[in-house]
């Protein structure tokens, strides 16, 4: 193994051991009364065990409702930044409603949409799809419209067609872009569907998600039960953001400078 | 046989006839004026003079890029339209950089301009290996732009603009950004393809030396408005190989070019 490879996993796990060991010696030094604010990496654990069943179940959901919402942005904001690529006047005309649609903040929209949808599952993919869809529509339409000015004419020269030039040149030129939101997207998703699940959650039917698990472990002062939860949302959002750079990887790698020669 | 030869020459109307052309762009100064030039079937013509004389500009009025704003523009004895480029004489451009598709493959981006007309798959293929032979980068066919150097890339750029046999070939300073050496090859393998094809050139460039080894004419642009200043004909004989370089001729060409050149670079400046 080359020494520079072994380091780029030697130092990381140093580092988690530290954050280990930083984290016992603060939970020593705390007096009795106080030790149940920061539980022991064991009672973490033992959470995992106790709960296991109903974190999986909860995890699950909140990863349906991550990766549909995901998606679902994904799809829409790639079909709205093609018709906001067309010209600078549907840019203006759509852009301050985009805006609004990111300024609204999503506690107070949560209610209004359990009154619409009601809670659970489809509660929980739209706030998902709202949180994830602005990076992606503006990263998307900032790749759309940002194709070289050359590439174009050249496209013009050979008399390409409107759709030729969107399909053969605009879509693949805004791929980086579009990737850029991608990864901005996945961080939040996950997110989305907890903040979701814990505005706009229901236990009803499917039993609830990461969110709704929140609002239980706290009520009932399981602290170990929910750092045991965020691990597990750390985790989903790892999952996510691996899967894209995996996917971006995959498709850029062979031509674009953020993928390094070497590697080719 | 010999009159019916000269008599059909006569015939063969201009590959490319500028007509008091004048060019602005909106209610914009005057770009070009009064440009009045034929080229005839074969004809390598250099563009040479100051930045501003509107040299690029011919090139996207004869590629039908932007219309003439005044005066007559004739390809092959019909008058331009954008229309015509695809019905007609088939025309190609060589941009200053190499204008490739980075996520696609050489042999891919060769392909392009037969893609975007839906020349069928097996011709297609065939087409591109022709191209790719006479640049002579066939082996670096499955190589992503990224992997090649600056002249590999211009190489490809040719190899796409040669892949439709273009009648009326237009390259716009292809050369400008390589080193000499690099450039000067790339001048002689430019006229070695034409010893194999036969179409117009109108050639860009700065360099008054590159503008006398190609071209048998070449045209010396004035600027502010641009103006057809001089032409001056190269009659150093074809095939042309590096000795040309050396031929006293050659030099004395340059130096009359250069001559007429600063001439009118220094019009400019007072």
């Amino acid at each position: 193994m080359p020494p520079r490879r072994f380091l780029t996993i030697l130092l990381p796990a140093f580092a988690g051991a530290l954050f280990v060991a930083i984290w016992i010696f603060v939970r020593a030094s705390l007096s009795d009364d106080f030790r149940f604010l920061l539980p022991a990496p064991t009672e973490v654990l033992a959470a995992f065990r106790d709960h296991g069943d109903e974190l999986w179940r909860a995890t699950l959901n909140t990863a349906a409702g991550a990766t549909l919402g995901f998606l679902a942005a994904v799809v829409v904001s790639f079909l709205l930044s093609l018709l906001l690529s067309l010209s600078p006047l549907v840019r203006v005309t759509f852009y301050p409603y985009l805006m609004l649609l990111q300024m609204t903040p999503i506690i107070v929209f949560a209610p209004i949409l359990v009154l619409w949808v009601g809670a659970g599952l489809q509660s929980v993919t739209i706030i998902t799809f709202l949180i994830c869809f602005f990076p992606l529509a503006v990263n998307t339409t900032q790749g759309l419209v940002s194709t070289d000015r050359n590439l174009v004419e050249l496209f013009q020269l050979y008399r390409a067609t409107k759709f030729q030039e969107i399909r053969r040149l605009r879509i693949p030129a805004a791929l980086p872009y579009f990737f850029t939101g991608l990864r901005i997207a996945a961080t939040l998703a996950p997110i989305g569907a907890l903040v979701g699940d814990y505005t706009a959650g229901s236990s009803a039917g499917d039993g609830g998600g990461l969110g709704f698990q929140t609002i239980i472990y706290s009520s009932q002062a399981k602290y170990p039960a929910l750092f045991a939860t965020a691990a597990v949302c750390c985790a989903l959002g790892f999952i996510f953001v691996a899967g894209v750079l995996s996917l971006s990887w995959l498709s850029l790698r062979k031509w674009h400078d953020s993928y390094d020669r070497a590697d080719t | 046989m010999s009159s019916t030869a000269s008599s059909s020459a006569k015939n063969v109307p201009p590959a490319v006839e500028f007509r008091a052309v004048e060019k602005r762009y909106g209610a914009g100064p005057v770009i070009l004026d009064a440009f009045s030039l034929a080229a005839a079937p074969g004809d390598f013509i250099a563009l040479i003079g100051p930045s501003g004389c509107g040299k690029s500009t011919l090139l996207k009025l004869i590629a039908g890029l932007s219309p003439v704003t005044a005066g007559a523009l004739l390809l092959g004895g019909r008058a331009a339209t954008p229309e015509r480029a695809s019905t007609g004489d088939e025309l190609a451009y060589v941009f200053q950089e190499p204008t490739l598709l980075p996520w696609l493959t050489v042999a891919a981006n060769v392909a392009l301009p037969l893609e975007l007309r839906a020349t069928p798959p097996d011709r297609r293929a065939e087409l591109v290996r022709t191209a790719l032979a006479l640049v002579g980068l066939e082996p670096r066919a499955a190589y992503y732009p990224r992997q090649l150097s600056g002249g590999q890339k211009m190489r490809v750029s040719i190899a796409r603009a040669l892949v439709l046999s273009p009648q009326i070939l237009l390259l716009d300073e292809p050369f400008g950004a390589l080193d000499e050496m690099t450039r000067d090859r790339l001048n002689e393998e430019l006229l070695a393809i034409r010893e194999r094809q036969s179409w117009t050139a109108f050639f860009v460039t700065h360099s008054v030396a590159e503008a006398v080894f190609l071209s048998n004419r070449i045209v010396v642009m004035s600027a502010n408005p641009g103006r057809l200043h001089r032409e001056i004909r190269v009659d150093l004989p074809y095939p042309r190989t590096p000795a040309t370089r050396r031929d006293p001729a050659y030099h004395a060409l340059v130096d009359e070019a250069s001559q007429l050149l600063r001439s009118v670079e220094d019009t400019v400046a007072t």
